[in-house]
C-alpha cells in the first residue's frame, strides 16, 4: 500500500499541476475576452458589458452558456469527420505549449513531511513548471505550426468559398511569419546557449545588469517577436483570415456554437502562450530584479511574488494585444506580403528588393 | 516504468499503423494527407519514449509542421475532388507488389536482427539525444556529411529561385505575345 502511494505520489502531483495550470489559463484567458471588450469600449467612448455581475464580471459565464445553448449547425455538404476534428487540432495545439513554460521558481522552504505514510519523503523542492524539456523552444514553434492545420482545415471541410479563402489566407501568413519567429528567436537563443525554457530566465538573471532581461541586447529581435506574434495569432492589424467586410467571418464561417467557441477560445489562448513566450525570452520570465535581497530565494512569498510577475508581464501583453486592436486599421492582403518580406528582413544582414522580392546582400 | 513504456509504444506504434493504412487506402488526398501527418507525430511520440527529445521535436517541426503543410495546402489550392482514374496506373500495381515484398522482407531482417540482440532498457538519464551532444556531434564527427547536406540543401534553394524566378522584360513579352496569338488562333477557329 505505502509502496503503490509512493510509487503514484510524482505522478498525481504532476496531474494536479496540469489541472491547476490548466485551469488558471482557462480562467486568464476568459477574462482577457472580457477585458478585451471593457478597454475597446473605453478607447472607443463607451461602457462595455457591465449587466452580467457587479462590473459585468460574470459575461464570460454568460457567454459560455449562451454558446452552450445554441444550436449547433452542421452543413451538409461539409466532410463531416475534418469538420469535427478542426476546432480541436486548433484548440489542443493552442493549449499544448503551456506545458513547458515556468511559472515560478523552485520552491525549496516547504517541509512535506507532514503528508501521511511518508509519501513524500526525499522530495525537497516544488518546481513550478510541468515539464521541464531540453528544447522547450523548438517544443513551442513545433507545437504552433501544427496548429496552422485546425484553421487549414476547417476553411476547407466547411465547403464555403468564404471559408476557404479564409484558411488559405491565414495559413499562408501563418506559415510565412512562423519563418520571422524562429529567425526573431536565435538571438536569445545564441545569448543563453540553451534552448531549454527555465535555463534562458537562468541566464538572464545571472547577466550584468546592463543586459538582465534580453530585451535590452534583443531589441530589434524583440520587435520582430512582436510583429511575427501578431501575424502568428491573427490578431489586428493582421486579421485578414476573418476579415468581415470581405470573408464573412472567414475560416469560422460555417461553424456554429461550442465548436466556434473553440476557434475563439484557441485565438485567445494563442495569444496568451506566445504573451508568456515573450515574456520568458525577453522580458526574464519570472524573474523581478532585487527581489532576492527581500526574501530568501526558494521561500513561497518569493515565488507568489515572482508568479505575480509573470501574470503580470503576460498581462502587459495581453494589454498591448487590445490596445493595438483600438488603435490600428487592417492592412490588405498586399501589403502583409510585403510587410513580411520587409520588416522582418531588415533586422537581418539581408536587404529584399521590392520589385522582384529577391534577395539581395547589402550594397 | 518499463510496463508504461512498453503500453506507450503500442499505443503510439498502432495509431501509426493505423493511420499508415488509411493514408494508403484514402481516395481523397487530402485525407490522406492528415493521416500522413498523424503517422509523424505517432512517430515523435515514440522518439520522445526512446529518450530522444530533440529528433521528435525536429520530426514534428520539420515533417508535420512545414513540409506536409505546404503539401495540405497545395491540395487545399487545388481542389483536387474528383477521383483520378486509375485504370492507367495498371502497371503500378505489379512494381507496388514488388517493393512491397521488399519491404516485407527487410522487416523480417529487422525483427531477425533485433530478437539476436541482447535486450537493453532504455536509460532515462542517457544524453545521446540531447541538443548539445547532437549539435558536438554534427560539427565535429559527422562534419562532412553536414557539409554536403549543407551544399545540397543551397542547390535545392538555388534549383528553386531559378524555377521560379520572374522572366526578363524581352522574355517576357515573347511569352506573352504567344499566348495572345494562341489565344486568337482559338478564338478565330470557333
Amino acid at each position: 500500500m505505502e509502496e503503490t502511494l509512493k510509487l503514484v505520489f510524482p505522478y498525481v502531483v504532476i496531474l494536479v499541476g496540469v489541472l491547476l495550470a490548466f485551469q488558471g489559463v482557462l480562467m486568464i484567458v476568459a477574462y482577457t475576452v472580457l477585458g478585451e471588450r471593457k478597454v475597446l469600449g473605453w478607447i472607443q467612448g463607451r461602457v462595455g458589458p457591465n449587466r452580467v455581475g457587479p462590473w459585468g464580471v460574470l459575461q464570460p459565464f454568460a457567454d459560455l452558456l449562451k454558446f452552450i445553448f445554441k444550436e449547433d449547425i452542421v452543413p451538409n455538404e461539409s466532410s463531416k469527420l475534418i469538420y469535427y476534428l478542426a476546432p480541436m487540432i486548433a484548440l489542443t495545439c493552442a493549449l499544448m505549449p503551456i506545458v513547458v513554460y515556468p511559472f515560478g521558481p523552485t520552491i525549496t522552504s516547504i517541509d512535506w513531511s507532514f503528508l501521511p505514510y511518508g509519501i513524500a519523503e526525499g522530495v525537497h523542492t516544488l518546481r513550478l513548471v510541468i515539464a521541464r524539456i531540453d528544447v522547450g523552444v523548438l517544443f513551442v514553434l513545433s507545437i504552433t505550426s501544427v496548429g496552422v492545420y485546425g484553421i487549414m482545415l476547417a476553411g476547407w471541410s466547411s465547403n464555403s468559398k468564404y471559408s476557404l479563402m479564409g484558411g488559405l489566407r491565414s495559413s499562408a501568413q501563418m506559415i510565412s511569419y512562423e519563418l520571422a519567429m524562429g529567425t526573431s528567436v536565435i538571438g536569445v537563443v545564441m545569448l543563453a546557449g540553451s534552448l531549454d525554457l527555465t535555463e534562458i530566465i537562468r541566464v538572464q538573471m545571472g547577466s550584468p545588469w546592463y543586459m538582465r532581461w534580453f530585451i535590452i541586447p534583443q531589441f530589434i529581435g524583440f520587435v520582430v517577436f512582436l510583429i511575427s506574434a501578431f501575424a502568428e495569432t491573427n490578431r489586428v492589424p493582421f486579421d485578414l483570415p476573418e476579415a468581415e467586410t470581405e470573408l464573412v467571418a472567414g475560416f469560422h464561417t460555417e461553424y456554429s456554437a461550442l465548436k466556434f467557441a473553440l476557434f475563439f477560445m484557441a485565438e485567445y489562448v494563442n495569444m496568451f502562450t506566445v504573451s508568456m513566450m515573450a515574456t520568458v525570452l525577453f522580458l526574464g520570465g519570472w524573474y523581478v530584479p532585487g527581489l532576492s535581497h527581500l526574501f530568501d530565494v526558494g521561500s513561497v512569498p518569493y515565488a507568489l511574488i515572482s508568479i505575480g510577475a509573470f501574470i503580470g508581464k503576460v498581462i502587459f501583453f495581453l494589454f498591448l494585444y487590445i490596445w493595438i486592436r483600438g488603435t490600428l486599421p487592417r492592412f490588405s492582403f498586399r501589403s502583409v506580403d510585403e510587410f513580411r518580406l520587409e520588416v522582418p528582413a531588415s533586422a537581418r544582414p539581408f536587404e529584399f528588393d521590392r520589385d522582384d522580392h529577391s534577395c539581395v546582400l547589402p550594397k | 516504468m518499463d510496463m508504461v513504456s512498453t503500453a506507450l509504444f503500442f499505443l503510439f506504434a498502432g495509431f501509426a499503423i493505423m493511420c499508415a493504412i488509411s493514408m494508403v487506402y484514402h481516395k481523397n488526398p487530402l485525407y490522406s494527407a492528415i493521416s500522413l501527418v498523424g503517422v509523424f507525430i505517432a512517430l515523435a511520440c515514440i522518439y520522445l519514449t526512446l529518450a530522444a527529445p530533440f529528433i521528435a521535436i525536429v520530426q514534428i517541426l520539420v515533417y508535420a509542421g512545414a513540409i506536409m503543410v505546404l503539401v495540405v495546402f497545395v491540395i487545399m489550392l487545388l481542389n483536387l475532388d474528383d477521383e483520378p482514374n486509375t485504370s492507367r496506373l495498371r502497371y503500378l500495381y505489379a512494381l507496388g507488389g514488388g517493393l512491397g515484398i521488399v519491404l516485407l522482407a527487410q522487416t523480417l531482417f529487422v525483427v531477425y536482427a533485433v530478437s539476436r540482440t541482447p535486450n537493453t532498457a532504455v536509460d532515462p538519464n542517457a544524453t545521446v539525444g540531447n541538443t548539445l551532444d547532437i549539435g558536438r556531434a554534427m560539427y565535429t564527427e559527422y562534419l562532412l556529411p553536414v557539409e554536403i547536406v549543407g551544399v545540397m540543401l543551397l542547390m535545392a534553394i538555388v534549383g528553386s529561385v531559378v524555377l521560379a524566378r520572374r522572366l526578363s522584360q524581352p522574355a517576357l513579352e515573347l511569352v506573352i505575345d504567344n499566348e495572345q496569338e494562341r489565344v486568337n488562333e482559338e478564338l478565330g477557329l470557333e
